[in-house]
């Protein structure tokens, strides 16, 4: 490696945390303007043109808020809890390719911090790593709200992730690579969501679980647990708390992008000078469109209840993901000509899909029943 | 010096130094965090070693799954047992005295041999083409298939038997229970979990 590609590194490393952090203050703004108008009210309208400000603002308090710590913490685990929460958020982000590669000084850039032989699995590693931030928090507070809120979000996390894996085991077996790029460049022709439609429903559900996202952020759910893992955090550290999620939430959308929606790649490719631009802002664009979609469903759908969650995840999910699996498994390894078996599986798998959605909406519309007997199958 | 020189002296005082901490701190969560530590310093030391799957599968499953299972138990049910521990471990004493020294013994005569010190044989380059993780499905699905299907069977097995074990009835609640339940202040006292697991 020689200055140039060090310089050609660092500068990448620090485009992507910079254009991270813009996004996400653009992203609560978004968010909040959003449902804002789902509730005919008009939003944040103060710091800036109609409000754009107001993360920055809002940020900006934040850093300059006392940081109490409680009496009862554990000083060492609490202080590194926060940290835990941001940092795997941005390493996940790393291995996405956010545009088509450039040539920069005779050189092929990649726009992708590390195109990882490991990709997907890099991905899944970080947010495993994501769950210590929340048991620690939960841990270390001494308190008994942030607790049982690290013990509910655990067990969600740990639980969905294993269908978010199963979805995302589907999607390598029927492109065949790990490699970010190369799954991008595998959807030149038709993009990954329509061969694998039942894998992106389950990724799609799954994300939002592990990123602790309405209809499943019952880690703060505030009438029954003040805020959660994270109720004795203030200041600059409840801050992190919150960059990790929506940090978090960006890099879900953005591998939705990548492994389902084409990464990339649009319908109007830019020419000349701008080539490189037309990628990105597909990408951005598709981006921006999975968040809107995970906007819509938290001003749509209430929170579930613990019990429902636990039972759609374990039921439902992980027993569909495992059907799924095999399903791609015959999809790829049955000859081309046989075309018509091809349709057939993928026939089964919408219509599995479409069910599978159906009795999530079920399970939140159903007439409240009396709660399952035992208390401990609800608190644990 | 080239990087992977670089990155084995950084991680490697790390691994050792978190190895001491787990055995030597007394709060039982710390110990599991540094033993996370050493986890991840054994992770980057396969990707050291050009053996970039196993550096991901040993984040998932031990750095992700094993020990968030790990500090689970130990959140929830506390480290407290109300046996002092040194009259709990009777005879494990001796007996990790006795396998300690087997180990160094066994760490000795393995450097002696130069067991270790062959970084990055050829063997490993040509065992690796085609890519790691291709490289170990290959091995993992034809000449090992025999083995990895049994622990798998061995996994289940253990899996079912903590359920068959842990595993309660679940009551169903009539209608005229429930109508008793809310005539009646409610008795029961929630369990408060972790009350004394926090420090």
């Amino acid at each position: 490696m020689t200055g140039i590609d060090w310089v050609l590194l660092v500068g990448r490393v620090i485009l992507v945390f910079v254009a991270l952090l813009i996004s996400v203050l653009l992203y609560i703004w978004m968010e909040r303007k959003v449902i804002a108008d789902f509730q005919t009210r008009t939003g944040p309208m103060r710091a800036g043109p109609r409000g754009v400000l107001v993360t920055f603002a809002d940020g900006l308090k934040l850093f300059f808020k006392e940081s109490i710590s409680p009496t009862n913490a554990d000083r060492p685990v609490y202080l590194l809890a926060p940290i835990i929460a941001t940092i795997p958020a941005f390493l996940a982000f790393s291995v996405i390719p956010f545009g088509a590669p450039v040539v920069i000084f005779g050189r092929t850039v990649p726009l992708q911090l590390a195109d990882l032989n490991i990709g997907v699995l890099w991905v899944l590693a970080m947010t495993s790593i994501g769950v210590y931030a929340v048991v620690l928090a939960g841990w270390s507070s001494g308190s008994n709200y942030p607790l049982l809120g690290a013990v509910r979000s655990t067990a969600q996390m740990v639980s969905y992730e294993v269908a978010m894996s199963l979805a995302l085991v589907a999607v390598i077996m029927f492109s065949g690579h790990l490699k970010m790029s190369e799954i991008v460049a595998q959807q030149d022709k038709v993009w990954n969501v329509i061969p694998q439609f039942p894998a992106f429903v389950v990724y799609l559900i799954c994300a939002l679980a592990e990123v602790n996202r309405p209809p499943f952020d019952l880690a703060e759910a505030e009438s029954e647990l003040v805020a959660g893992f994270h109720t004795e955090y203030s200041g600059i550290r409840f801050a992190l708390f919150y960059l990790g999620e929506y940090v978090n939430t960006v890099t879900v959308s953005a591998i939705a992008v990548t492994l389902f929606l084409g990464g990339w790649r649009g319908w109007w490719p830019f020419h000349g000078a701008a080539a490189w631009l037309g990628p990105v802002l597909w990408f951005v664009l598709k981006v921006t469109a999975v968040i809107y979609v995970y906007i819509l469903v938290r001003g749509t759908l209430p929170r579930m209840r613990y019990d429902r969650l636990m039972n759609f995840g374990w039921k439902y999910l992980i027993p569909f993901g495992l059907f799924w699996v095999l399903a791609t498994g015959a999809i790829v390894v049955l000859p081309d000509r046989y075309g018509h078996r091809r349709g057939a599986f993928m026939a089964v798998g919408i219509i599995v899909a479409v069910w599978l959605v159906m009795s999530l909406v079920k399970q939140l519309l159903e007439s409240p029943r009396p709660a399952p007997a035992s208390r401990e199958g609800l608190a644990t | 010096m080239p990087l992977d020189n670089i990155v084995f002296w950084v991680f490697a005082p790390i691994s050792i130094a978190s190895a001491i901490g787990m055995l030597l701190v007394r709060n039982a969560v710390h110990a599991a965090l540094f033993l996370i530590v050493n986890f991840f310093c054994l992770a980057v030391f396969y990707l050291l070693l050009d053996a970039p799957f196993l550096f991901a599968v040993q984040i998932v499953v031990y750095a992700g799954a094993i020990m968030v299972l790990f500090l689970f138990v130990i959140m929830l049910l506390g480290v407290d047992s109300g046996v002092p521990i040194h009259e709990r471990l009777l005879v494990q004493r001796p007996l990790a005295f006795l396998l300690g020294a087997a180990f160094v013994v066994e760490m000795f005569l393995a450097i002696r041999a130069g067991v270790g010190f062959a970084t990055k044989a050829p063997a490993v380059f040509t065992a690796n083409e085609g890519g790691n993780t291709q490289a170990v499905a290959k091995i993992l699905f034809t000449q090992y298939f025999f083995p990895f299907e049994v622990t798998s069977v061995l996994l289940l097995v253990a899996a079912i038997a903590a359920m068959v074990l842990a595993h309660r009835k679940a009551r169903t609640v009539t209608q005229a229970e429930i109508d008793a339940a809310a005539g009646e202040p409610d008795t029961e006292e929630m369990p408060v979990y972790g009350a004394e697991a926090a420090p």
